[in-house]
């Protein structure tokens, strides 16, 4: 064991911060530390907070951290922003509305650039996370990008996944669409002193009417994250969603779940990286050029890349 | 434009104001000069203290932390913010400073282990040459 892993395991941040970056950036001893680490990991509630862009996220996972602190709990924060496509760089400015838990040596936060991921966390968020787990958090918050309709990687992450919605952002046909809204265990209408958030709270309730009988219906909480209210309760239910999950088999169901996800995300990573590295340029080049022109179709182009590589046909 | 999926080393740098003055033009237009050359920057936001700003950069394990300052309190809280990023073992981080920095006070700040400093004016290029060519790999 090195040395750096000894001050890890002994609960010292730098450690802990040098650690997550050997991991973020995937290098062979990241990889290390999460094989040695994973075991260890497993035991924190992990917390996914996710919503469009300017939804209080980043209030509402600070007033959380806040109030699990006051609960005497250790509470971790992974709050992931855009990268750009263009140039890869990011602005990560979640930490701006968590001044309060700065100097709090109860709660370590910790901001990741997307870096190309799509579904609105980063490549390496679940080994980020299992490497926070692994150092003794209680409580893991996950603060997803800005999301629209479709980003529900979340819910492969967290345990428990808090969707904050906002008065007056779309008619009730919005909810009603598939994707993020189905992955919400918790419902949150935040800045509810705002006009139209009893509309949203009825709309959103009458959306769950609507959902078929058996299927879990999720809370609805009001919350005004900037001054607290209504986060306590908050808290209180996202324990009871755990404390639910345990009692059900559910937990355990995701866990496989989740486990099974990850595996294979891991694997189609790999495959597209052996891909590349096989791949000389000018022949990755040629294909473009044909599928740009419109002689080829992109899927018959992908299969005679991975078929040249993997030496088997995909369709023999 | 389309980038794949990424775990590459990036540089990451914190971008700071320390002390009471609330003008952070100068800070957002470097953040965003260095996020448009490819780098990760946490933005913390105006009136961070000295503690604030060192556990900032242990919790995100930054490569560079820059500085800005308008109020001319630099010679106050500047060594307080090496100070403090010393007690918490984040000594090889890349620092610099921007702002209104009178240019008796500049040796000063060097000697306490700023690489730069960059007043009014300064083209931001010239700060992400700096961070390229500074930073520790």
């Amino acid at each position: 064991m090195n040395e750096l892993l000894e001050r890890f395991l002994q609960g010292d941040r730098r450690a802990l911060a040098r650690v997550l970056t050997r991991v973020e950036n995937d290098t062979e001893e990241g990889r290390e530390y999460v094989r040695l680490l994973y075991p260890r990991s497993g035991r924190a509630h992990t917390v996914g907070i996710t919503g469009s862009a300017g939804s209080g996220k980043s209030t509402v996972t600070g007033a959380l951290a806040a109030e699990w602190r006051r609960r005497g709990k250790q509470v971790g924060i992974v709050a992931v922003d855009p990268s750009s496509p263009f140039t890869q760089g990011a602005l990560l400015g979640d930490r701006i509305r968590m001044h309060d838990l700065a100097l709090d040596p109860g709660v370590y936060i910790r901001s990741m650039a997307s870096r190309g991921a799509l579904g609105g966390l980063a490549p390496a968020v679940n080994d980020v996370v299992a490497v926070m787990d692994a150092f003794g958090f209680d409580v893991i918050l996950i603060e997803t990008v800005g999301a629209g309709q479709d980003e529900v990687e979340i819910a492969g992450t967290a345990l428990t996944t808090v969707l904050v919605n906002n008065p007056g952002t779309g008619d009730d046909i919005q909810a009603m669409k598939a994707g993020i809204i189905e992955i919400a265990d918790i419902l949150v209408v935040n800045k509810a002193d705002l006009p139209g958030a009893d509309t949203l709270v009825s709309q959103l309730q009458a959306l769950l009417t609507l959902a078929p009988a058996g299927a879990r219906r999720p809370p609805i909480l009001r919350t005004i994250a900037i001054t607290g209210e209504g986060i306590a309760a908050l808290a209180d239910a996202i324990e009871a969603h755990r404390v639910e999950l345990e009692r059900s088999g559910e937990l355990e169901r995701q866990r496989y779940d989740d486990a099974r996800h990850q595996i294979l995300a891991q694997a189609q990573a790999i495959l597209l990286e052996r891909i590349r590295a096989a791949t000389p340029a000018d022949e990755l080049d040629a294909l473009v050029a044909r599928v740009a022109a419109r002689e080829l179709d992109p899927h018959t182009a992908a299969e005679e890349l991975a078929s040249a590589v993997l030496g088997t046909p995909l369709h023999p | 434009m389309s980038s794949a999926p990424s775990t590459t080393k990036k540089i990451r740098v914190l971008i700071a104001k320390p002390g009471l003055d609330g003008h952070d033009r100068g800070a957002k237009v470097v953040a965003r000069a260095l996020r448009d050359a490819g780098m990760e920057v946490i933005y913390t936001g105006i009136r961070q203290t000295p503690e604030m700003i060192a556990e900032a950069a242990l919790q995100e394990d930054v490569d560079v932390v820059g500085l800005s300052i308008l109020s001319g309190a630099h010679l106050e809280l500047f060594p307080r913010v090496v100070e403090e990023l010393k007690k918490r073992g984040v000594d090889d981080v890349l620092l610099f400073a921007g702002g209104i920095i009178p240019d008796e006070d500049v040796p000063k700040l060097k000697e306490l282990g700023f690489k730069e400093i960059f007043g009014p004016g300064t083209n931001t290029q010239d700060i992400v040459k700096f961070v390229f060519e500074h930073v520790k790999k």
